[in-house]
């Protein structure tokens, strides 16, 4: 068992398709939390705000640069997560195919080692 | 597809597509029977062709199969006459059952009362519950308690045959045995954390993959049930123990102690898990779980042992001897009074819980007592003591480590 971040990756287009149906998506995203609690696998969830609202801290130089706007010149943004806490990556798969996400988009699947795996401070 | 993914969609979908089946046929060992055929079904034909909607496909094969074990038992032929004429409508069709969420929710939780049903044994409640509710294979199950797989599967076989030879329904049970029923549920999840927390034989003193189907199991127990404290409580205790995994075992799988571990290493996103599921747990005042969870707590939140609350600690044990009197009790209190107040008066808990043979055949009274007498500075008894524990201990990490006490005390 292992947990797994399921991370969100819209285009401009598949988030202006996802705002046009916003009250469809907002019901299928707590059904599909709700699923997930009931199958005891939940652990967290979070969507993030329009990525032209964000801003970025760029630690390039000596001290930290603060620019307005998204990150980078990415296609693909990152739109919020589901942390899963699953038996196996093919159940993280599994899950990651439910997730509701309009056309274009793409859900990534990352592993989150457990802390017995973190480097160790000092070792 | 392969086996993999197959179990995966398993893992989700089985308590749910078992329930439906049970509700609609009346007969958990048949819906059991034919939930299983279906995936053996899956384990040949997903990775040759794979199904467009592999949940609906689980599904109708499960009801096809339920059918066709229906249509060879006469004695029902009332219900095959009613599922028949459902049974047109088509792979991918939802079953009555699940287009209400709050009857399947229902249902869910149904199969777990009956899976922990108390005119099963212990071990078949076990058995059913991992494979029934969790999805697991008898193969899985087996390896988790370190039994054959033809036990496992007796189990399961005999415990249908005994659910089916009680005549227990499908349904939650009634408001008066609603209490005990669900501590029964409680302790079944429970006896599956502990023997992944720490496992009664075997070489391996952790295994977290067991405790992980506890935890599993105990979370969609408490979105099923929200407002049963206990059940909040036995998950905070699951994630507060399970917080301390990282640090429990040594780089060559020897335990280590409570003492001795190296607290940068637990799980802290495990632990404010823990902390909320108890905060939930202590609306209506702790149960014997939230109360085990609470010591956990005093634990996860403390930075060493010299930084514990043992007073507190104690404080707790003794409620939790009041609500769930237990020798095993007794004896942590007994630690913890040893850590509050010293090792003599704790050393007379452990005297009066032996001389009245409360723990007979245990390695954990000697144990403490060893642990004890070493420091009141009575190494020779003490040396004895911790050898006795070691003779009486299955597992071989916490043998060895009592034979090493043991012998430093030469």
């Amino acid at each position: 068992m292992s947990k797994y971040m399921l991370i969100m990756r819209g285009t401009d287009e598949s988030n202006a398709a996802m705002m046009a149906n916003i009250d469809e998506m907002m019901a299928t995203s707590r059904q599909f939390i709700e699923d997930l609690f009931k199958a005891g696998v939940y652990v967290a969830a979070e969507g993030l705000d329009d990525p032209g609202q964000g801003v970025v801290v760029d630690f390039s130089g000596e001290t930290p640069v603060v620019t307005d706007g998204p990150y980078g010149e990415t296609k693909e943004l990152f739109g919020g997560f589901f942390l899963v806490d699953v038996a196996s990556k093919q159940e993280a798969i599994e899950w990651a195919k439910r997730v509701p996400a309009a056309p274009g988009a793409k859900v990534e699947v990352r592993r989150v080692p457990g802390s017995d795996e973190a480097p160790q401070a000092g070792a | 597809m392969d086996a993999a993914d197959v179990e995966a969609v398993w893992r989700i979908e089985s308590a749910r597509i078992v329930a439906a089946l049970t509700r609609f046929t009346g007969d958990f060992g048949l819906a059991e029977d034919a939930a299983q055929e279906a995936v053996a079904e899956a384990l040949v034909s997903w990775p040759l062709s794979p199904p467009a909607n592999p949940v609906g496909w689980l599904k109708a094969t499960a009801r096809r199969r339920a059918i066709d074990a229906i249509r060879r038992r006469a004695a029902l032929q009332d219900r095959y006459a009613l599922l028949a004429a459902d049974g047109e409508t088509g792979p991918g069709e939802l079953d009555p059952g699940e287009i209400d969420p709050d009857r399947i929710d229902d249902d869910v939780l149904a199969l777990m009362f009956v899976s922990c049903h108390p005119v099963l044994s212990p071990e078949a409640r076990v058995a059913l519950t991992l494979r029934v509710v969790a999805g697991l294979s008898s193969e899985e199950i087996a390896r988790a308690f370190l039994v054959p797989v033809p036990t496992v599967q007796a189990r399961i076989t005999r415990g249908k045959k005994t659910i089916a030879a009680a005549g227990v329904p499908f349904e939650l049970p009634a408001a008066g045995e609603r209490r005990e029923r669900l501590g029964g549920v409680l302790s079944v999840l429970y006896v599956i954390f502990t023997e992944g927390s720490t496992a009664t034989s075997g070489d391996r003193l952790l295994r977290p993959d067991v405790a992980y189907e506890a935890i599993r199991l105990a979370r969609t127990l408490a979105a099923l049930l929200p407002d049963e404290p206990e059940v909040h409580g036995l998950l905070a205790l699951c994630e507060l123990t399970a917080a301390r995994f990282p640090a429990r075992t040594g780089p060559d799988g020897a335990p280590v102690l409570l003492e001795d571990q190296d607290r940068r290493r637990w799980d802290f996103s495990a632990i404010r898990r823990g902390l909320a599921a108890l905060a939930t747990a202590s609306v209506r005042g702790l149960g014997p779980y939230g109360l085990q969870a609470a010591i956990a707590a005093a634990h996860a939140s403390a930075s060493s042992v010299e930084a514990t609350d043992w007073d507190r600690i104690v404080v707790l044990y003794e409620a939790l001897g009041r609500v769930a009197p237990s020798p095993v009790v007794e004896l942590n209190r007994a630690v913890a009074v040893a850590m509050a107040s010293g090792p003599e008066p704790a050393l007379a808990i452990v005297d009066e819980l032996v001389a009245a043979n409360r723990l007979p055949g245990s390695h954990l009274a000697p144990a403490v007592r060893g642990e004890l007498l070493a420091r009141l500075g009575r190494r020779a008894e003490a040396r004895a003591e911790l050898e006795l524990a070691a003779r009486l201990c299955a597992n071989l990490r916490e043998r060895s480590v009592l034979l090493r006490k043991a012998a430093a005390l030469r």
